[in-house]
């Protein structure tokens, strides 16, 4: 029972951290109608970017959002507006064209990244990586405890943009009828660009608060892709409260799964529930509770 | 876009007979080194692949990012029951494309009834499924070690002609379906599915026929794999970027939506495979041939940017374009 | 005999009651016109007869056989022929392309398609632009396409909705013409929507008017274009007396 307990808490944890990567990808999703295939891969540059700040500037990580977040925010800013924008216009047979366009994308940064980095683990030590904490006989590992602290402030600050805001309600309206939005003097290639950079600016966040308790390599990036797009899809399209739901629910399945199963049906878990719920679920757990 | 549809009935074409009888003619002409033979061989079997993709994606509209799921169980349709009874491979060629049509069967149940997007993630994902599942499976599939077999023949030769008779068979047995009363229906569906129901149109039953044909050659393009390379692993045969998303681009570079677009695609690829892995045959420094999947990435890109039809699709644009480039150099 | 028989059809969605309790029956060989103002259920009364949406109750009977519940490409081959008020054309196939597709469904030849496929051609005046691909045609040819795409599944009713919508006066003429045709040379029964009264008035046999997705009234163009609820509904009570065959 208690190895239960344990499996489930470090599956909250990590499912904070799950959440954020599924609302910067539902938003994406939201907004410009396409799977970012890339959304992983982003985490990736983001986290080669903070262990860079760590190894040579001695930067700690959580302290490197404030670095990492502008950072992919300008860099996804421009792949939006060079690579993605223009194939809107574009009619193509193919019309996941802007899909592959994001796939294509992915498989540059991580190659990229293993050009440079090469394909060696990397990790960061810091003196709270190996803390835990204790409830009774329930570890909760530190560097989690925070990074899920600092999710959860994340997560309230992008609620309170998407609801109070004039940016926030731009976005809103674009994602629910481009056309009307930009009737009404919305231009939906700028809401589109900023979009895409908020949505990776969220991942970078994400892949920050994960290098303490992750192993960082090139293929880490593909990984998460699919995780996020698992997230997404179980939370239910375009709505971050889904999102929010759907990667606890994913960070608690992986965990139980790699306690009771086996570390190697880890990452199957996600796929497997994707597959059940496209099929039995389609609108998500937001098609349940009409979030 | 729509070619061959303008001739009457399934004829091939006197391009085409140049092209096979090139082939076939193409060992015995040049005295290729096995390097170069086994280069050969592998665009045959980008061949199969990328015209079995498109016949699914390019002409039916339906895109399947996970083929390599077709091509891994083809694969093993022939490893297995070598690996556990030890009967030959060869059999795979038989059973190899109808284990794939059974699984492709089983999983458009589960994923035609989604749209766009959401179909391309199901086969994604089902594909992922099946490497994870062979991989951790050992008592199956001997997991991540793989199958190894000896191979029957040391020449390659052999291995080139039948590949040489499979990729055709892929691409003519295409072609005639695209002739018939079930291409135009394919077509009609990519197209707008909706008003294909409103002219008679089961539409799920002709997504199904493209599916069965697709992944049938995609899964004898995997039994060929094994009988050819003698061994596989799930990492290599179900892998996602190396197979399915390459199948794809194969697709895309040639020219999705025509006939021997897919050829081309993996003649291509095959090229700048090779050029990169060998770091341009010896002539750059050694760091570039580590650059191919690098290149791989920036050429999907590109394509997709400036050349969404392919060369073959695009080919009026491209002749175009050469044109007035050429006209502008002479002033 | 009725060839066409519509009974106590109801369409829910959700709250809202698009098509309400309506029963009709079109004649063989004749031209029902089906007149309502914008939102009146026109549009969804064709989606259920091709099963586009789901019946909420009622039956569908063509030749006296229920087909209410079966799939829209069932319908299509048991003979019933639609054009989308929103034309639907193959755009990356040719003209010619976009209509053998659709001739298929009564032969399995490529060759017994392409020569079917002619013949709807020539009677659509398509002869021009056969070898353009569908997309870039203009709104003219586009209607016209959408006709011929119906004609060549060989239907006994075909279902016409606002075939006429966009087109200059010579296009609109044209249209008529071929509407005619396809009644008198090959003996199809029409429904048709429109809003253009000069063609709706004109050409129907008869004239079945909606409202709110209720019948108001049917019968003959002129005895329907005097009630006064018909009237009511389209031009308001103001005009009640003034009469819509002078609109």
């Amino acid at each position: 029972m208690e190895i239960f307990i344990q499996s489930l808490v470090s599956g909250l944890l990590i499912g904070g951290l799950y959440a954020i990567i599924g609302i910067g990808m539902t938003l994406i999703m939201g907004v410009l109608k396409i799977i970012n295939l890339a959304h992983g891969q982003i985490l990736m540059v983001a986290m080669y970017v903070t262990w860079v700040l760590w190894h040579y500037l001695g930067i700690d990580p959580y302290l490197s959002i404030f670095i990492t977040i502008p950072v992919i925010f300008v860099f996804a800013e421009g792949l939006s507006k060079y690579l993605l924008n223009p194939l809107i216009e574009k009619e193509s047979i193919l019309p996941e064209n802007q899909v592959l366009m994001t796939v294509g994308i992915g498989m540059v940064l991580v190659e990229l990244a293993r050009t440079i980095f090469s394909s060696d683990y990397r990790s960061v030590q810091t003196s709270y990586t190996d803390k835990a904490l204790y409830i009774g006989n329930i570890s909760l590992s530190f560097p989690l405890v925070i990074a899920f602290g600092i999710a959860i402030i994340l997560t309230a600050g992008l609620f309170y943009l998407l609801s109070k805001t004039d940016l926030g309600r731009s976005i809103r309206a674009t994602a629910q009828d481009k056309i009307s939005a930009s009737l009404m003097g919305v231009s939906s290639l700028k809401i589109t660009i900023l979009t895409y950079g908020l949505g990776s600016a969220l991942d970078a966040a994400a892949g920050s608060l994960l290098l303490p308790v992750y192993y960082l390599y090139p293929d880490v990036g593909p990984l998460f892709t699919v995780k996020a797009f698992v997230i997404t899809i179980l939370g239910g399209l375009g709505s971050p409260l889904g999102a929010i739901l759907g990667g606890i629910v994913l960070g608690v399945a992986e965990t139980l799964g790699a306690t009771y199963l086996s570390m190697g049906y880890r990452d199957a878990v996600g796929l497997v529930i994707f597959l059940l719920v496209l099929v039995f679920l389609p609108g998500g757990i937001k098609q349940l509770t009409k979030i | 876009m729509s070619s061959g549809l303008k001739s009457r009935s399934f004829q091939i074409t006197k391009t085409e007979w140049y092209i096979i009888i090139a082939f076939i003619l193409l060992p015995f002409v040049f005295d290729f080194s096995p390097y170069f033979q086994g280069l050969l061989i592998f665009v045959l079997i980008w061949v199969m692949l990328g015209s079995s993709w498109n016949l699914l994606a390019g002409y039916t509209g339906l895109v399947s990012f996970g083929h390599a799921a077709y091509f891994g169980i083809g694969a093993y349709a022939a490893a297995l029951p070598y690996y556990h009874f030890h009967i030959s491979p060869w059999w795979g060629l038989l059973t190899g494309g109808l284990v794939a049509v059974i699984f492709g069967y089983l999983l458009g149940i589960v994923v035609f009834r989604l749209r766009g997007p959401y179909f391309a993630l199901g086969t994604l994902a089902s594909a992922e499924i099946l490497r994870l599942i062979f991989g951790e499976e050992d008592w199956l599939t001997n997991g991540h070690n793989g199958i190894l077999y000896m191979t029957t023949w040391v020449s390659k030769y052999p291995y080139y002609f039948i590949g040489l008779i499979l990729a055709l068979g892929a691409v003519f047995s295409i072609k005639a379906i695209m002739n018939s009363k079930a291409g135009f229906y394919f077509l009609s569906i990519r197209e707008d599915e909706d008003a294909a129901e409103a002219l008679g149109i089961n539409a799920k039953k002709y997504k199904n026929i493209s599916t069965v044909i697709s992944t049938f050659w995609a899964g004898i393009a995997g039994a060929f794999y094994m009988i050819y390379m003698g061994f596989i692993d799930p990492e290599v045969v179900f892998a996602l970027h190396n197979i399915s998303i390459i199948t794809i681009l194969v697709g895309i570079i040639g020219g999705v939506g025509t006939i021997w677009g897919p050829a081309l695609g993996a003649a291509v690829m095959v090229i700048v495979q090779e050029m990169f892995r060998s770091a341009i045959f010896g002539l750059a420094p050694s760091w570039v041939s580590r650059m191919h999947s690098l290149v791989f990435g920036l050429l999907v890109i590109f394509v997709i940017l400036y050349m969404a039809g392919g060369i073959l699709g695009d080919w009026n644009l491209i002749t175009k374009k050469l044109k007035f480039l050429k006209r502008n150099q002479g002033k | 005999m009725t060839i066409l028989r519509l009974e106590k059809l109801t369409k829910n969605f959700g709250g809202l009651t698009a098509v309400n309790n309506i029963s009709l029956e079109v004649q063989e060989g004749e031209i029902l016109g089906l007149i309502g103002p914008n939102g009146s259920g026109k549009t969804t009364i064709f989606n259920l007869i091709n099963q586009y949406y789901k019946v909420s109750s009622g039956k569908i009977f063509l030749e006296d056989v229920e087909i209410t519940n079966l799939k829209t490409y069932e319908i299509a081959r048991l003979g019933i022929g639609r054009t989308f008020q929103v034309v639907k054309p193959l755009k990356r196939l040719t003209v010619e392309e976009n209509i053998m597709a659709a001739a298929f469904s009564n032969s399995n030849s490529f060759n017994a398609a392409k020569k079917s496929a002619k013949e709807v051609i020539d009677f659509c005046h398509l002869r021009d632009v056969a070898h353009m691909k569908a997309g870039s045609l203009p709104i003219g040819g586009r209607k016209r396409l959408e006709i011929a795409k119906a004609l060549a599944t060989k239907p006994k009713v075909l279902l016409l909705d606002e075939t006429a919508a966009g087109l200059n006066p010579t296009e609109l003429d044209t249209a008529i013409e071929i509407i005619m045709k396809i009644r008198d040379d090959l003996g199809i029964t029409i429904v048709i929507v429109e809003h253009i009264m000069k063609v709706i008035m004109n050409i129907s046999d008869r004239i079945h008017a909606i409202a709110y997705g209720t019948t108001i009234t049917s019968g003959k163009p002129e005895e329907v274009a005097k009630n006064k609820t018909v009237i009511e509904s389209y031009l308001g009570s103001d005009y009640a007396s003034g009469g819509i065959a002078n609109a």
